[in-house]
């Protein structure tokens, strides 16, 4: 017997050995001559065929955001944040998607084929579709981010998504609701609708005319699937690059009218200052490092690709930068694929970190040429005296500061 | 024949100003339905500050302190209003001469109008009934808040004529929202 048959007989043996020790699927050591296996293997399930799942060890998750526990002791889900800090690409996935309400919410199960949306008001054929028929109508589909107006990073917070969280941006698929407007007949001088959900609080909010039949979509999917529960199901109103609330959810009622209504949603925004009112409402130009961003660790100098997200509430995306100096240089990031309008945009750029103590930071500028500012021009531009603290006016898009320690280490650095 | 020709003309001329209407308004699909008068009237709850949508009704302040505790709102708001877990609805005691946006962020004193406090009572209240108040005891409910916050006196009588014509402390003190355009810029002069 040659010495090469002889070790393979080994071999056999010892193989038979190795497996009755084992129970089946448990994890196996690799083998001489074999390369190493995963973990286990997972026998099939209904529920994974049916509907997939993701690894058990991918564990990002949402969390409560803004101070109160979701849910909340009368069991309200109020405002909960995605974790930007995993995002790639541009999407959102439905479960991560951040979720607002105005009061606290519990989740209206509504049956679709129950549901129905009404438009009427000022127009001269009052409507009533069910979800079969609106999905009858012609359809558009878009990309656009929504973000909560209380968006606002401040020194207390630690990560990405404590700051930035209260942004998502999905696929939407939907009516255009100029569509059905315009199906319904609006009359002159119905400057707003009044756009109503149907839960508990039946949240209601005002809209002009002009952004009405501008681009705003009523919405029954969302990535490649039905609108979500907690996002809307089976109806939303999405409203592009206006502050969250405006984006009414479990919709059933359009009302063309006359007037501002002063909703309780309205009234929740109301303000003294003009120019608190106007930069409460369309957002502007916003970007946002999610890698590398604060909580998380470099494990030592070299290559990295920064990577972040931009958005704005006017348009696209039309250029972003980054500086690793904490402002006080600014290179371009690369845009990846194309910029849509008010949706987020992924940016890239190629660092070489040299180990010594860096901040980093990116701006955003769209295509209507609003520039996103740091802190200190918002102080600046309203007066402000410097060292005081503030709060920035309206929906708060200043420039996130993120400093990487020579240890690696990567920290808010909002003053 | 003449008859006929005159019967022809007259019967065109409703169908020509009807179609004339029709050119401008006319449904392009003709996906959906009419909704019956009857299922606009149960679902329009929207109510504006001029409050045509209001119902017929009245109620009091008396009346509404004995529904703000058999309704259980002082569960949640407390007993005065404040110091509960809900929202507070009296204003925060800063003296009578200030800037009413000094109350704190307080519906039945912040809101330029009474209409907004009558619609959310309506719509939204109370947690987990909403919906099962009548319109007089939203009348009575919101006249105990506004009561409360000095903005109408004991013994008002509220309803739907009433109520709009409240001169709430804000009034005329909020900023409105600007005109809004697609591709403007969020605030003129402002470059962020």
């Amino acid at each position: 017997m040659s010495s090469k048959q002889s070790d393979r007989r080994e071999f056999l043996k010892r193989g038979v050995a190795l497996a009755s020790g084992l129970g089946l699927g448990a994890a196996t050591q690799p083998v001489l001559g074999q390369l190493p296996g995963p973990e286990a293997h997972q026998h099939g399930t209904d529920e994974i065929v049916a509907y997939g799942k993701r690894s058990r060890f991918v564990t990002s998750v949402r969390i409560p955001h803004g101070g109160r526990h979701s849910p909340d002791t009368f069991g309200l889900d109020f405002h909960i944040a995605a974790p930007l800090q995993d995002s790639v690409g541009v999407i959102t996935p439905s479960s991560l998607h951040y979720m607002g309400t105005t009061r606290g919410s519990f989740i209206p199960d509504i049956d679709p084929d129950k549901h129905h949306l009404m438009i009427h008001g000022m127009v001269d054929n009052p409507l009533v579709f069910t979800m079969a028929e609106l999905k009858r109508m012609p359809s558009v589909t878009r990309l656009h981010f929504i973000e909560c107006a209380g968006n606002r990073s401040s020194s207390r917070m630690t990560t990405v998504q404590e700051t930035h969280g209260m942004t998502s941006c999905a696929e939407w698929t939907g009516v255009l609701l100029s569509t059905l407007l315009k199906e319904a007949g609006v009359h002159e001088g119905a400057d707003w609708i009044v756009a109503e959900g149907v839960e508990e609080v039946k949240g209601a909010s005002s809209l002009p005319m002009t952004k009405a039949m501008d681009d705003c979509l009523v919405c029954y999917a969302m990535n490649g699937e039905a609108v979500r529960p907690q996002q809307g199901f089976p109806l939303r109103l999405l409203v592009p690059g206006f502050e969250g609330i405006f984006n009414v959810k479990w919709l059933r009622r359009i009302k063309v009218v006359d007037q501002y209504y002063m909703t309780y949603n309205d009234y929740g925004h109301l303000t003294q200052d003009p120019a608190n009112a106007a930069l409460g409402y369309q957002i502007g130009p916003k970007s946002v490092i999610t890698y590398p961003s604060g909580g998380q660790q470099l494990p030592g100098h070299g290559f990295y690709e920064v990577s972040g997200l931009a958005w704005s509430g006017g348009g696209a995306v039309s250029r972003v930068e980054v500086s690793t100096d904490g402002g006080r240089t600014w290179m371009d990031a690369e845009i990846r694929g194309t910029a849509h309008p008010m949706a987020h945009t992924r940016f890239t750029f190629q660092w070489n970190w040299d180990g010594t103590e860096s901040e980093l930071q990116s701006r955003c500028t769209d295509d209507i040429g609003q520039v996103q500012p740091s802190r200190a021009q918002v102080a600046e531009f309203w007066n402000i005296p410097a060292g005081q603290p503030f709060s920035v006016k309206g929906q708060d898009n200043s420039i996130q500061p993120w400093r990487v320690a020579s240890d690696g280490s990567v920290h808010n650095a909002i003053a | 024949m003449r008859l006929l020709k005159q019967v022809a003309a007259l019967s065109l001329l409703p169908l020509l100003l009807l179609g004339v209407t029709a050119q401008a308004q006319s449904p392009t699909y003709g996906v959906g339905r009419a909704p019956t008068e009857v299922e606009v009237r149960a679902w329009d709850i929207a109510i504006s500050p001029t409050g045509e949508e209001l119902p017929v009704g009245s109620g009091t302040v008396d009346k509404g302190s004995e529904l703000y505790l058999s309704k259980a709102c002082a569960g949640c708001h407390g007993t005065t209003g404040s110091g509960g877990i809900a929202p507070r609805l009296v204003k925060d005691d800063v003296g009578p001469d200030v800037d009413p946006w000094r109350f704190g962020r307080v519906l039945p004193i912040r809101s330029p109008y009474a209409t907004t406090v009558w619609d959310f009572i309506n719509r939204a209240m109370p947690l987990g009934q909403e919906g099962t108040l009548t319109p007089d005891e939203v009348y009575s409910l919101t006249a105990y808040l506004l009561f409360l916050n000095d903005v109408i006196a004991d013994g008002t009588v509220l309803d739907e004529k009433s109520l709009p014509l409240i001169e709430m402390p804000n009034r005329d003190n909020w900023a409105q929202v600007p005109d809004w355009f697609p591709r403007q810029p969020r605030l003129y002069g402002y470059p962020y």
